[in-house]
């Protein structure tokens, strides 16, 4: 008893029943549903002959396949649209709400949860998507789950948990201008590993976390999955509170107000146990950029790709080895050596409001250097897309020579016709460096959009605060 | 599902951290709508030096002959032996489907991404975390000239090498009931539904902002 972390007061709040062996079964508040892990998951319910326990506490969206342009002309790859419409189909039957791709508010699913108001402090986010971990921007427990676990939600509106660790990320201090969240978050990767949160839900805290906006919160935690977490979790104060006030899926009125005094409560108590803390100092923590084929193979713009023969331990050694010969690249190149062929902004990391709003604050006046073949923003909704429009940031950056496209998860992943050629080159606002990430043989290379922004601009990796 | 019944099994060394999903099983094959077919895709990129694509007929792609699963000495293997962060990256459950579906039953590792890891007793896969020069020691016994055998006893939580040599290995209460019953999730939870329901009607009183009625649709 006594002082509680935030992730225990989640906790507590959602336990419906806990056995001897410490096995909770955890309600579940709210589940995104997209095309690519659903199906099998509706499936499994028809065999059963099962309804959704609670309609209403879904919220389904195409994503992963659908195009980014020529949105008139539909789906032409023939799987993607039977999986698209394998949802479409799914949604009706059950009666579930879907953002369908003609739908103004549809978007890559962990942008639409926030933009939506579905999101909100103090419930439990479930979504079949790694990348859930973004909700915890909210003070949310937010965690991806698999499609038996989808449909167990369906189901039951319950998920089977064992309560996870915990560990507190601090970030002391500021960072410097031109540092942003995405930094931030490769620079703590760097630090604690792709596996360093195994196990645990983190929470991120410290003066640097609190003075970034909610759409850098939520790029911090869309990346907790990355350091290896189940969950990443950032406590709620006045910037949470504004940002949902009058969002569609929000209370409103009086029950806002009810809402807000409880979210208020939903931070770690001052005296609360973590089982580790990581603290880290905002000052020196420079843009970041990967190398590599994991996002914990990343150093900041002055530095220099790796040396395997540096490193001690031969496993990681040769896990550097093999990187380099993937991505092709030799040890001890400068990363501002580095040329892209392609460069992405976008994804659910990166393709926020703000997001393109510091693209596009590089990319104003300035043209595509000719190396680079080709440069896509694809912004995270259609409102965000909208809203861009009306700020007059698709004219910024298509009059520098990038392309404008439609919604979708796009190049972050390759399941439309987005990607990259075997050997191309990219740099990317994305959440993942791995092989065949963005088409087979592709290489990534992890960025925030105003480094992706600064590459698109001069050919190659360039810190954006000199320029 | 089918219970978990206890076997012996040849090892096949993945030496490798970090595997991810998509190495498991690639994007492209994600597209299908059914849980079955993926085993001829597992590690796709790596088994094959072609390109593949869903509803290919494998027997005839070019396999790369210095892929484990493509070594004759480890031809029907049932334990997958890797590195650690096993199973990282996307919440694909195909990885699982695919790897049971190529007919693995036991994957050990150092360690698991948390994800992965919780889906493989989903599916009747048991994931086995033991320490790093355990591991180190295994891959070095299956390397050999001769594969590996290992028998794996779930209810005594060990296992046994074809030297005699026996492991223990830790697994949770509860996943390990499920897998040696086989049984369905979601019917045992449903047993539980008067207390979800009662959980639910004290949160309508408790915190009403979560139950408001979603917008009107727009129409679409
Ligand atoms: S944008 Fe990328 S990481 Fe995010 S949900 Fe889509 S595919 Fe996954």
């Amino acid at each position: 008893m006594g002082a509680k972390t935030l992730y225990a007061k989640l906790w507590d709040e959602h336990v419906v029943h806990l056995d001897e062996n410490g096995t909770a079964l955890l309600y579940i508040d709210r589940q995104l549903v997209h095309e690519v892990t659903s199906p099998q998951a509706f499936e499994g319910l028809r065999l059963a002959g099962r309804r959704p326990w609670r309609v209403a506490a879904n919220l389904a969206v195409p994503d992963h396949n659908v195009p980014t342009r020529d949105l008139a002309a539909g789906i032409t790859d023939p799987v993607s649209k039977i999986q698209v419409e394998t949802l479409d189909s799914n949604c009706a039957e059950f009666g579930i709400t879907e953002f369908r791709m003609s739908d103004p508010r549809q978007g890559v699913v962990h942008v639409i949860g926030p933009e939506q108001g579905f999101t909100l402090p103090g419930t439990t986010v479930v979504c079949g998507d790694s990348h859930t971990s973004t909700h915890g921007a909210f003070g949310a427990l937010a965690f991806g789950i698999g499609t038996s676990e989808v449909e167990h939600v369906l189901a039951t509106q319950c998920l089977i948990q064992r309560k996870s660790k915990t560990l507190l990320i601090s970030i002391d201090g500021q960072v410097g201008p031109g540092v942003t969240a995405k930094d931030i978050v490769l620079a703590i990767i760097g630090e604690i590993g792709t596996a360093g949160g195994t196990g645990s839900v983190i929470e991120f805290a410290g003066d640097a976390i609190r003075a970034l906006s909610m759409e850098g919160r939520m790029t911090v935690c869309n990346m907790a999955i990355e350091a290896g977490a189940r969950a990443g979790l950032i406590g709620v104060d006045e910037k949470t509170i504004d940002y949902l006030r009058g969002r569609p899926y929000a209370p409103a009125g009086d029950l806002f107000e009810q809402g807000a005094a409880h979210w208020r409560t939903l931070v770690s108590d001052p005296d609360a146990h973590f089982d580790r803390v990581v603290r880290m100092d905002a000052a020196k923590i420079q843009p970041q950029v990967t190398w590599g084929t994991s996002p914990e193979m990343v150093v900041p713009i002055d530095g220099q790709v790796p040396d395997p023969r540096d490193e001690q331990d031969p496993v990681r050694a040769e896990g550097i080895r093999r990187a380099l010969d993937y991505m092709g690249l030799e040890a001890g190149t400068a990363i501002r050596d580095i040329r892209p062929d392609k460069i992405f902004i976008g994804s659910c990391t990166n393709s926020r409001i703000e997001d393109l709003r510091a693209a596009a604050e590089v990319v104003k006046g300035r043209k595509v250097a000719d190396s680079i073949q080709l440069a896509l923003v694809v912004p995270g909704s259609g409102l965000v897309k909208a809203q861009a429009e009306a700020e007059g940031l698709d004219r910024i950056f298509t009059e520098a020579g990038f392309e404008w496209r439609e919604p979708g998860c796009s190049m972050c992943l390759a399941m439309n016709a987005d990607r990259l050629e075997p050997g191309e080159r990219c740099a990317s606002t994305s959440n993942r460096n791995f092989e065949g990430r963005q088409g087979q043989g592709g290489r990534t290379h992890l960025v925030s959009p105003a480094m992706a922004a600064a590459a698109a601009v001069t050919g190659h990796f360039v810190d954006v605060r000199e320029l | 599902m089918e219970p978990f019944q206890n076997f012996t099994g040849i090892v096949a060394p993945l030496d490798r951290s970090n595997v991810d999903t998509d190495a498991i099983i690639p994007k492209q094959f994600l597209k299908s709508i059914a849980r079955t077919g993926f085993g001829p895709y597992l590690f796709d990129e790596l088994r094959y030096l072609d390109h593949g694509e869903p509803g290919m007929d494998c027997t005839h792609r070019p396999v790369n002959p210095t892929f484990v699963l493509n070594d004759p000495r480890y031809a029907n293997a049932q334990i997958l032996l890797a590195r650690e962060n096993f199973g990282c990256g996307s919440s694909r459950e195909h990885a699982p489907w695919a790897i049971a579906d190529f007919g693995l039953r036991v994957i050990i590792a150092p360690s698991f991404a948390d994800i992965f890891h919780n889906n493989c007793f989903k599916n009747g896969l048991l994931p086995i975390v033991l320490a790093p020069t355990i591991v180190d020691d295994l891959f070095a016994r299956a390397g050999g000239p001769q594969a590996l055998r290992v028998e794996v006893d779930l209810p005594g939580q060990v296992l046994v090498l074809d030297d005699g040599t026996r492991i223990a290995f830790e697994v949770d209460a509860g996943n390990k009931e499920r897998l040696l019953k086989g049984l369905d999730d979601i019917g045992v939870t449903l047993e539980q539904g008067a207390a979800i329901r009662a959980y639910e009607e004290r949160r309508r009183r408790e915190a009403p902002w979560l139950f408001v009625a979603p917008p009107p649709g727009l129409g679409v």
